[in-house]
């Protein structure tokens, strides 16, 4: 062996392969202000279109008056309900089965909806066309809270569906009721609340939110009249998602439909829906012959396109007095505002919900959801969170609490308890999943470690004291968390959107020289994919990651995928990968077979090439056999070396963590301070801890924002009260804490490459760790349960209402 | 709407364009420039995607019109490599400390940063997150934005980088 041949571990590191902090591909050009976002894209004779959108919550449209509007320099035309009709399009379906109104068609059913498309040469002779448009409004009673949706004298909403009396999920019990969605065994979990020792209930809701990315949704739509083409260019987490839907709803043929999703701005669950923008784009373009964009801005986008949450859940558990939990009853109504547009999996009315078992052992367990319409905007979507598990996490995590609360047992100590054990998986829930692998002890048991839990609980013990004392007015607060994930959707046997299985998939391409080309149909949306699905391929078949471009959103080039969201594309896309690569694999050994005259069999893999075993001199690379294969295949071979793998997962994946959260609040001012974060994830292999990382700071920032203050809130007239970033909390760097991240790794035994999915656990097992620990901190001044937002205020009027404010602050 | 004749310095070319007075300079610098590495993600003076700097000072360009910047020395994200067209120090910084995902806040952040190094070469992380709370980032949790800016705080002032320990 002479010098220059590269060692093993240098051939490893060239690869930067799975688990190496390999540096981001994308970052080049979005450091140079060269991402090509929707905004960015400019075409000839473009115009803009824009909304003129309702100020009242429910109201009927007597009549719209248009002229003004078209004698406004340049603007050329104003679609409204009756235009769109003549395409019949002035209705589209939603993803929950349900229909929502592109523009108002008769009524308003919440503030800020469409109701006419002003199109004009420029986005500023758009807003003028839309100041002259006359809309006459009769205003109609309002329903804003969702416990009053269901009300004998409640106002009907949906005049268009209000004889009907079997939803898309089956039967509705009230002309504002949605659906019913039961899940597990009623009469075992009521046996075992009459045998419990111990019984808690509460009512825990999670406020009204939204994912907000700093990227509003957008589109360009552009029809060839020719050609007879539409391409749309759009901030679409689902590009071929929306193709179909296109094609379905407009009824286009599906090849003349090109998506392109570009660089997007963050989506976080935003941009997986179809929203009226898109529609009154596409129809614009049709009518008027020229490419026409639409922007949303940043009030349009928090208060019409997609909420998340607004779940209002009862939950009760049922437990020994020693503390084993003996079962678990959850009732939630869901508030899905005017429209059920909730991006779920089409059988899946309450997304995967039935996850909220959690991490414990529940021998049985009963769920029932009510969904109700309110004169709010639809939504309903996954806001970094696989289909409502970030509901079910803080429900249980909450609930979790205030049963050791009343067994007054440490809450650390409580879900040791009652964990899944090891021994245990797969294990089958009482509400009917299947959990891959967990090992939920060590991580738990690693946690307390870290952050010295015991000696905090001294702390704590110490500062309760010297208040009570009456020498500080600072409480502090330790929050428990400890999320299961459900993520991965999923099995087609389960999952679908629209009747579409929800695989993914992935083309490789190898070229002669040794490089190649990926095409996914995934989506980034800031998760690095161009940088981590290479990484995959580089350890599977052994080319450098620096030379595999990984493209993505062009639903012309990419094989059909169902896109990104719901932490779905590790754990779906990422497998595609794998096996599309193993596919590439497999032919190089047979062409390797062949130029080293062996059996396929006597050859092994070494990291970059194929070896004949016992013989290691005789090696042949990947580069070279890239080269083979177009250059001389073997006889009887066609040449070319290239796969696409369609990734049907068998289940879905687990995800888990344990997050402790420290908090000082000062109770005359509510003011509080995050002393220490520390978030323990186990998302299986890890396939670039770098980006791991990133992604855990992000979700629990954005956990922060919203168990600290987010909320989308409406006024009893229903004006949405949370329209810009003044009145929707959007943490600065300021007041953001510090995150420590650590993790253990359990891989999924059945993912091709153990990966599990990471993007949205710290969201899911964040919320309740921030909530555990404002709530924590005042339970010995004798709450039990504080609703988020956990802003100053609330937490001062919490301290008010607890009294332990004295003096003039306690009248206020 | 009568329109205006404006000029101003762009990445030190003088530039000129006719503009209604409600122009938003963000605008003219996306649409009349083509330049659009310049974002927008509020236009409500919130969110800092759309910071430029301009005279020496960090500026939400969608809270100017252009008509006020007429004269004004500009610099966008597009003048923000080195004069051999490497990443400058902070371009590297935040591809190196990962300080940057959908990178739809990071043209806005680089030119905030690159002031706030200006005005206090050598910042805390304090002073860097209270330099900085202008900029909104949906995706990163802003630690590795801070340790970027330490990164080229460093590689400007020519000293090695320790990355703080966690
Ligand atoms: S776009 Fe200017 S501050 Fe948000
Ligand atoms: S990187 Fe996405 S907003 Fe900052």
């Amino acid at each position: 062996m002479n010098d220059m041949t590269p060692t093993r571990e240098e051939r490893e590191a060239r690869l930067e392969g799975m688990g190496c902090k390999r540096k981001r591909v994308e970052d080049v050009r979005f450091t140079q202000g060269k991402g090509n976002y929707v905004d960015d894209v400019k075409l000839p004779g473009m115009l803009h279109g824009d909304f003129v959108r309702s100020p009242h919550a429910h109201a009927r449209v007597k009549s719209i008056n248009t002229e003004k509007a078209l004698k406004v320099p340049g603007v050329l035309a104003v679609l409204t309900a009756e235009t769109l009709k003549t395409v019949n399009l002035a209705w589209m379906p939603t993803l929950a089965g349900d229909v929502q109104m592109v523009l108002a068609d008769g009524k308003v059913l919440f503030q800020n909806q469409e109701v006419a498309f002003v199109v004009a040469t420029d986005r500023y002779a758009a807003d003028d066309g839309i100041n002259a448009v006359e809309v006459e409004y009769e205003a109609l009673p309002p329903l804003i809270d969702p416990f009053k949706a269901m009300d004998a004298d409640a106002p009907v909403l949906r005049e268009d569906i209000k004889d009907k009396k079997d939803g898309a999920h089956g039967p509705r019990k009230h002309h504002n009721h949605i659906f019913e969605w039961t899940v597990g065994d009623k009469d075992l979990t009521d046996a075992a609340f009459n045998k419990a020792d111990v019984k808690i209930k509460e009512l825990i809701s999670y406020q009204r939110v939204h994912p907000s990315p700093l990227e509003t949704c957008q589109c360009v739509c552009s029809f060839d009249k020719i050609t007879g083409e539409l391409t749309i260019y759009g901030t679409f987490q689902a590009p071929h998602v929306i193709r179909t839907v296109v094609a379905l709803i407009a009824k286009l043929p599906e090849q003349k439909i090109h998506v392109i999703s570009p660089d997007i701005g963050g989506g976080f669950g935003n941009k997986v829906g179809a929203y009226p923008g898109y529609i009154c784009a596409a129809v614009a373009t049709i009518v008027t012959g020229k490419p026409v964009k639409w922007v949303e801005d940043r009030m349009e986008n928090l208060t019409t396109t997609s909420f998340a949450r607004d779940y209002h859940m009862t939950a009760e558990i049922a437990a020994t007095k020693d503390g084993k939990v003996t079962g678990l009853r959850v009732h939630v109504l869901a508030d899905h505002g005017a429209f059920d547009a909730c991006a779920d999996p089409s059988k899946w009315p309450a997304g995967f919900f039935n996850i909220v078992t959690g991490s414990y052992d529940f021998p049985v367990s009963h769920l029932a959801v009510d969904g109700v319409y309110t004169n709010k905007a639809p939504g309903g979507v996954a806001y970094r969170c696989s289909f409502r598990v970030t509901e079910a996490a803080y429900c249980i995590e909450r609930a979790m609490d205030i049963l050791a609360q009343k067994l007054g047992m440490d809450p650390a100590e409580l879900r040791l308890k009652n964990f899944i054990r090891p021994e245990q998986f797969p294990y089958h829930s009482a509400l009917g999943w299947e959990y891959d692998s967990g090992d939920y002890h060590t991580a738990m048991k690693k946690a307390m470690e870290t952050t010295r839990y015991s000696e905090l609980r001294q702390e704590q013990a110490a500062k309760r004291a010297a208040f009570k004392r009456g020498e500080t007015r600072e409480i502090m607060g330790i929050g428990v968390s400890f999320f299961t994930e459900i993520v991965g959707a999923g099995p087609s046997k389960n999952c679908d959107i629209l009747g579409i299985a929800m695989f993914d998939s992935c083309e490789i391409r190898m070229h002669p020289t040794g490089a190649g080309v990926a095409r996914m149909g995934s989506k980034s949306q800031g998760q690095g994919h161009e940088t981590t699905w290479a990484q995959i391929i580089a350890t599977e078949i052994g080319i450098p990651a620096d030379n595999i471009k990984v493209e993505e959103g062009n639903t012309d080039t990419a094989p059909y995928g169902l896109g990104t969201y719901g932490s779905r594309s590790t754990p779906v896309a990422g497998a595609a990968i794998a096996m599309a690569a193993r596919k590439i694999r497999a032919k190089a050994q047979m062409i390797a077979a062949y130029k080293l005259e062996v059996h396929e069999d006597d050859l092994e893999w070494d990291i970059d090439g194929f070896r004949v075993k016992g013989l290691p001199e005789k090696f042949l690379g990947m580069k070279d056999i890239c080269w083979i294969a177009y250059n001389t295949p073997p006889p009887g071979m066609e040449p070319g070396l290239e796969a696409v793998s369609y990734y049907d997962p068998p289940n879905m994946t687990y995800p888990f963590g344990a997050y402790i959260c420290v908090m000082d609040i000062d109770v005359d001012t509510g003011v509080y301070k995050v002393r220490r974060f520390y978030a323990l994830d186990d998302c299986g292999t890890r396939i670039n801890p770098m980006i791991i990382e990133g992604q855990v700071h992000g979700g629990l920032t954005e956990a922060f924002a919203i168990a600290m203050g987010q909320e989308i809130h409406y006024d009893k007239e229903g004006n949405v009260l949370g329209g810009s970033f003044m009145d929707f909390f959007l943490p600065t760097a300021y007041e953001t804490p510090h995150w420590e991240t650590d993790f253990t790794v359990t891989p999924s035994p059945h993912h091709p490459i153990g990966a599990k999915g990471v993007g949205e656990s710290p969201n899911v097992g964040g919320v309740p760790a921030f909530s555990n620990a404002v709530n924590d901190a005042f339970s010995f001044l004798g709450a039990t349960h504080i609703q988020m937002p956990h802003d100053h205020w609330r937490n001062w009027k919490a301290a008010r209402d607890l009294g332990v404010i004295k003096g003039a602050g306690a009248a206020a | 709407m009568a329109k205006t004749h404006v000029t101003m310095k762009v990445n030190g070319a003088e530039v000129e364009g006719l503009v209604e007075p409600r122009t938003l300079l963000v605008h003219f610098i996306r649409e009349n420039l083509q330049m659009t590495g310049t974002h927008i993600g509020c236009d409500t003076t919130h969110c800092g995607a759309c910071t430029v700097d301009l005279n020496g000072m960090s500026v939400k360009s969608c809270t100017m019109f252009a008509v006020q910047a007429a004269g004004a020395d500009i610099t966008t994200i597009e003048g923000m490599a080195n004069p051999d067209g490497t990443l400058s120090a902070l371009q590297e910084g935040f591809r190196m400390m990962h300080g940057l995902q959908c990178g739809f806040c990071t043209p806005g952040m680089i030119l905030r940063a690159h002031r706030l190094l200006k005005e206090n070469a050598n910042p805390t992380e304090e002073e860097i997150r209270f330099g900085i709370a202008g900029n909104l980032c949906r995706c990163t949790g802003y630690q590795n934005i801070v340790k970027a800016i330490q990164y080229a705080a460093a590689k400007i002032n020519g000293v090695e980088f320790q990355e703080a320990a966690e």
